[in-house]
């Protein structure tokens, strides 16, 4: 590895006495840093740091658009002890001092994506310049993944930029614009690319003359300068801030998840005890983190969602059919959340259907104010934003879908009308147009009996609001063809979804694992339960909100629409609470309608509150007591057997699949990697023993999947 | 007669230029519906439209010809604009034409000519106008002010400057809506022509009353769904305009006599009522070469058979063109008027189309005005304007000829195919006349 020219780095020297790293990762897209890149840039610092006809050094990266994407943490995998982790974080800390104790000014020239170790590296620099491409990205994302920035970054960054900045980049991992990056004194200039390098020079001139980029008097009055002042240069007033930022992380993470907890440690047992406390501590808690089982399956999503972009979604050699034209039916919520993700994010021409001109105008009033939002933001200029909204267009009959190369229905619920729709477009759009129905509840099978071209027919299932929801379930029935759903795949990647290929089936995968889930929450509250109890247990357990809570969101029509078609298919086990009737004689729709568990009034703004009435509709006194854990462990379990199931009759194509489904889907807790990882690391004779145990108590929907019986008696696992 | 026919079968078998598509969006009363909607936005939602109904590939496009008549300083290119700000290929070449009332009867000319010369194969023209986002200049005192201070130096010289100004030289200037080089208005013009032809009141108010009777009844009867866009615009929060604004789907003829005369308040005899009114929209057409539409597999709106552009006097009887342009038109066509099936005239006011009514059927105009013996010929009350006109419609300047070209085929072929006339006048003393078929 010593043969200089398929090394990572390599150093030129040029007649001004500044030295060039280009940093070129062979054979890859892009630069990621490796434990063994410690020897090598020792090797090429040390000669450096003896010569003295250097006057500066330029770090630059040799792939375009991209500068370092961040530390190899395929790495992480063979670490089995903190301390060994805590070895690695030393051995980027020790590279990155080396760095810094140059004696000459060191200035980083940055295009593309500098993130964690990039970035940390940057710090150690004396200078950076960063390129104004819409690629170049600053950020230290490493809490995503349960861990911290762990050479260096939890102390040359708030010495940077300051306390309350630094934690914000910190603890939500945010990636900067090259604009946001220069105002807060990340980078020292933005430069066209063109100029990078004659950028970069410039500044080792100036820090060789000993010239600091200084604030202007005036930020010192700006309401962050004053805030600054008051908490980041004495003890009592960072005091005061570190509390706060913890109390506040607390609330987010309700205490499971340790990353953001040790970032602030690290932060304040530097700038309280000093630099060599702040390296010790940061190390250490590297370690801690990376051994935790909660960075553990945070990087385990990581590599999942990793390995679903590069997944076609069909087994066989199926390509995607290019994909122009969209065609959308029906503007309500849904068709025109999908709308906006197909023209701003896929880039497409998009063409919204609804049976009345108020209808379209509503879709494009939804794209409109999302597209503004960014404009405003300036994520988009002007011309961008209009040129983005006029790539959607609408009508209230079929002219122009003949050339849609995929239309996506998201018309009501209503077996006959989606059958018409499936008419509609077979008419009016071309032989090879893919008709895409965003149903939630009907089987795709029956959607299909009235094609003509069945195996253009498949599912699209989004989720609410479309331009959030992360996961995208695509639905196929047994005639759907490979280059169908490999086209679909194609686009949800393209809006920017991570989608996962389901069988077709009763609730697909995702209505299908949430509905024991939920029906649970329902039958604890109609023993009586208190409903902030169940909700605020799973809150606490890691689910972005309440089961209860959701069935208002999603409203209480719809899920008990969606419930009797699951008791069609799977029996008892999925039959809902009786009680629950009672809601919808009582019109309780849930938000909707501002009639649900909680109140909706205007008057009680701020918290919300449990409409006590509920209890009275449902004949309940909510004064039973059960335990958290308890209420937890039979959601989560009927939910992670029920995935269980649906992997044993093929309804996923693997745990994998099973896992991002219900993490981007539903929300699980993503510090358990999802429900197969959640198992596996429960041990699948614990995850038996416990649906046993509550067979026992309360009946045979808990009785385990067959699989799960398999599994154990193998003792395996279902992630190898 | 054998000859003739030959002759027929020869120039038939000649490429025509078709009119493929037309497509307009409803006409709006200034600041109504499309406040605040420049002329680029409201030609942008047309030509988008029009792309997204005919589904033609945006590659196969190859030029864009638009025009407006108020232009916007920021972006004189309205052509161009169109192609960088709507899905359409950036290969799309685009060049803006102006010819005040008569814009868009350029542009299909120019784009037309393009088709026939073999440049291009497929185009669109139109136009758009918008009489609510319109330039608001500064005193010519201010601006000539503002230039010198950019060559100032010194902080002497630019109070200097400054010092010449007073305050009614900060007031903004709206465009003039005087002719640059008569110092007339369109109303005075239309007023004398009225004047010296004793064209009446009564008369006016008649045409008037037919033009909003006439276009109501297209309406209802769903003669212009197909060639009129709903148009939704941003924010996206007014209820979108599926009908023109201007149109009076109730109008009586008492209603008219209401009305105190708008430019010459003592003796006048044009009111609000019998002009057309300032409006907002855009109209384009798709246009191909014959061939290529048809191996396409389009089937065109119609094709156009002559053109003719005129020029008179701007001081005096300056809204006469139509009959000016058109016995030139008919002679390209070698054509007679009585052979045409539908005749549509531009309205600027009632009192410019019945003088040019009026001329049409006058031995003396032919004579003394365009050096023939014969009149251009009578026009039969029942081809005229069959679907109303400008003063019921609405008139933004450069869509009107776009959208009596669509209109005008459109209606042929609902009578079973023709032959039809458009023309219109324009400021300056233009007219522009044009004949199109259907098969």
């Amino acid at each position: 590895m010593t043969a200089k020219n398929d090394t990572t780095f390599n150093l030129e020297l040029h007649d001004d006495g500044i030295a060039v790293i280009t940093i070129d990762l062979p054979g890859e897209a892009q630069n990621v840093l490796k434990p063994e890149f410690a020897q090598e840039i020792k090797e090429i610092i040390e000669p450096l740091s003896q010569d003295s006809s250097i006057k500066g050094l330029i770090i630059r990266s040799g792939k375009k658009g991209s500068f370092i994407a961040g530390a190899d943490i395929s790495v992480l995998k063979s670490v089995e002890t903190a301390e060994q982790a805590e070895q690695i974080a030393r051995t980027g800390q020790q590279m990155f001092q080396q760095l810094e104790n140059l004696k000459f000014p060191v200035v980083a020239a940055i295009d593309g994506a500098c993130l964690g170790g990039g970035l940390e590296l940057t710090l150690a620099c004396k200078g950076r310049v960063a390129t104004d491409s819409p690629k170049t990205k600053l950020g230290l994302p490493e809490v995503q993944l349960g861990l911290l920035p762990g050479s260096g970054g939890t102390q040359r960054l708030p010495r940077l930029i300051g306390i309350t900045p630094a934690l914000d980049m910190m603890l939500t991992g945010k990636q900067l614009f090259p604009k946001q990056a220069l105002k807060l004194g990340l980078v020292d200039e933005v430069v066209p690319a063109a100029n990078l390098m004659k950028a970069a020079r410039k500044r080792v001139t100036e820090l060789s003359k000993g010239e600091q980029k200084k604030a202007s008097m005036g930020s010192w009055f700006s309401a962050k300068g004053l805030q600054k002042l008051a908490l980041e240069t004495n003890p009592i007033g960072r005091n005061v801030l570190f509390d706060q930022a913890k109390k506040q992380l607390l609330k987010k993470t309700r205490g499971n998840y340790p990353a953001p907890e040790k970032i602030l440690e690290c932060v304040e047992k530097g700038v309280n005890q000093g630099q060599a406390a702040g390296y010790a501590i940061e190390a250490k808690n590297f370690g801690d983190l990376v051994i935790s089982s909660q960075a553990k399956a945070l990087i385990s999503i990581f590599f999942a969602t990793t390995e679903l972009k590069k997944d076609s979604g069909v087994d066989s050699d199926a390509e995607a059919a290019t994909v122009d034209k969209v065609g959308v039916l029906g503007g309500g919520l849904m068709g025109s959340g999908i709308a906006y993700v197909s023209a701003d994010k896929a880039g497409k021409q998009v063409r919204v259907k609804d049976i009345s001109e108020k209808g379209i105008n509503g879709a494009l009033n939804y794209s409109w104010k999302l597209i503004n939002k960014k404009l405003k933001r300036r994520i988009l200029s002007d011309s961008q934003a209009k040129k983005i909204i006029s790539r959607l267009t609408g009508s209230t009959d079929y002219a122009g879908f003949k050339d849609c190369d995929m239309v996506i229905e998201a018309v009501f619920e209503d077996l006959k009308l989606k059958h018409q729709m499936v008419n509609d477009v077979e008419e009016n759009c071309s032989e090879k147009t893919i008709f895409a129905t965003n149903t939630s509840s009907i089987p795709i099978t029956d959607i299909a009996q009235a094609a003509k071209r069945p195996e253009q027919v498949v599912g699209l299932h989004y989720f609410s609001p479309v331009e959030k929801m992360p996961l995208l379930e695509i639905i196929t029935t047994d005639k759907t063809a490979d280059w169908v759903v490999a086209t679909c795949v194609e686009l949800g990647k393209q809006q920017g979804k991570t989608p996962i290929v389901v069988n077709d089936g009763a609730g697909f995968y995702v209505n299908r694992i949430l509905a024991p889930y939920m029906n649970e929450a329902g039958l604890l509250l109609s023993e009586g339960v208190a409903v902030e109890k169940l909700d605020s247990a799973l809150v606490d357990a890691g689910f972005p909100v309440g089961p209860i809570t959701l069935l208002d969101e999603v409203g209480i029509d719809v899920a008990t629409k969606v419930a009797p078609i699951l008791q069609d298919a799977f029996g008892e086990r999925m039959a809902p609470p009786k009680a629950f009737d009672k809601l919808l004689e009582d019109d309780r729709k849930g938000r909707k309608n501002g009639r649900g568990f909680y109140k909706y009034d205007k008057a009680s703004k701020g918290k919300k509150e449990v409409d006590e009435s509920v209890y009275r509709v449902l004949g309940v006194e909510p004064t039973k007591h059960v335990d958290k854990a308890e209420i937890v462990e039979r959601g989560i379990l009927l939910m992670a057997n029920e995935a269980a199931l649906c992997l044993e009759e093929g309804i996923i194509r693997s745990a994998r699949d099973g896992d991002i489904g219900a993490i981007f889907g539903i929300g699980f807790p993503p510090f358990h990697g999802g429900p197969f990882r959640y198992m596996d690391s429960l041990g699948i004779d614990k995850v038996v023993e416990r649906l046993e145990y509550y067979k026992n108590l309360y009946g045979e929907r808990f009785t385990p999947a067959p699989i799960l019986l398999k599994i154990k008696d193998n003792s395996e696992t279902f992630h190898q | 007669m054998s000859e003739t026919a030959a002759k027929k079968r020869a120039t038939a078998k000649q490429d025509r230029v078709a009119i493929v598509s037309g497509l307009r969006t409803p006409f709006a009363k200034q600041a109504t519906h499309y406040r605040g909607i420049n002329a680029i936005e409201l030609g942008k939602m047309v030509v988008n439209e029009l792309m997204t109904r005919t589904e033609l590939d945006p590659q196969l496009i190859e030029r864009v010809v638009f025009g407006q008549v108020v232009i916007l300083p920021e972006a004189p290119n309205i052509a161009r604009e169109i192609v960088l700000g709507t899905p359409m290929n950036i290969h799309t070449d685009g060049y803006s034409v102006s010819r005040a009332c008569a814009t868009s009867f350029q542009s299909i000319a120019s784009l037309s000519d393009s088709i026939m010369v073999g440049d291009v194969e497929i185009g669109i023209a139109g136009g758009a106008d918008s009489s609510s986002v319109v330039p608001i200049g500064v005193s010519k005192k201010l601006s000539l002010a503002l230039v010198d201070l950019q060559k100032a130096r010194t902080f002497g010289q630019k109070m200097a400057i400054l010092k010449t100004l007073r305050p009614k030289d900060l007031m903004p200037v709206p465009p003039a809506i005087k002719e640059y080089s008569t110092g007339l208005t369109m109303g005075q013009n239309a007023e004398q022509m009225a004047r010296d032809r004793g064209i009446t009141r009564e008369e006016q108010d008649a045409l008037a009353h037919r033009s909003h009777t006439l276009a109501a009844q297209a309406w209802e009867n769903g003669k212009l769904d197909d060639e009129v866009m709903t148009a939704y615009a941003s924010p996206f929060t007014k209820e979108p305009l599926i009908r023109d604004n201007v149109v009076r789907f109730d109008s009586t003829l008492e209603g008219y006599a209401k009305l105190r005369p708008a430019f010459d308040r003592k003796y006048g005899t044009l009111t609000a009522a019998n002009s057309t009114p300032l409006s907002d929209g855009a109209a384009a057409v798709l246009m191909m070469k014959e061939s290529r539409a048809k191996a396409l597999g389009y089937e065109p709106l119609g094709y156009i058979k002559s053109y003719a552009f005129s020029a008179i006097e701007a001081d005096h009887d300056m809204l006469m063109g139509p009959s000016y342009a058109t016995p030139k038109a008919l002679k390209r066509a070698k054509m007679q008027l009585k052979d045409l099936d539908l005749i549509d005239m531009h309205e600027a006011f009632a009192a410019q189309a019945l003088s040019n009514i009026q001329a049409f059927g006058s031995t003396q105009f032919a004579k003394e005005k365009l050096g023939q013996r014969t009149k251009i010929g009578d026009i039969d009350m029942d081809k005229f304007n069959v679907l109303g006109g400008s003063i019921a419609y609405g008139h933004p300047f450069a869509a009107t000829g776009a959208r009596m070209v669509t209109q005008t085929l459109r209606e042929l072929k609902r009578r079973g195919g023709g032959i039809g006339l458009t023309t219109a006048c324009a400021a300056g003393g233009l007219g522009a006349a044009m004949i199109v078929e259907t098969e």
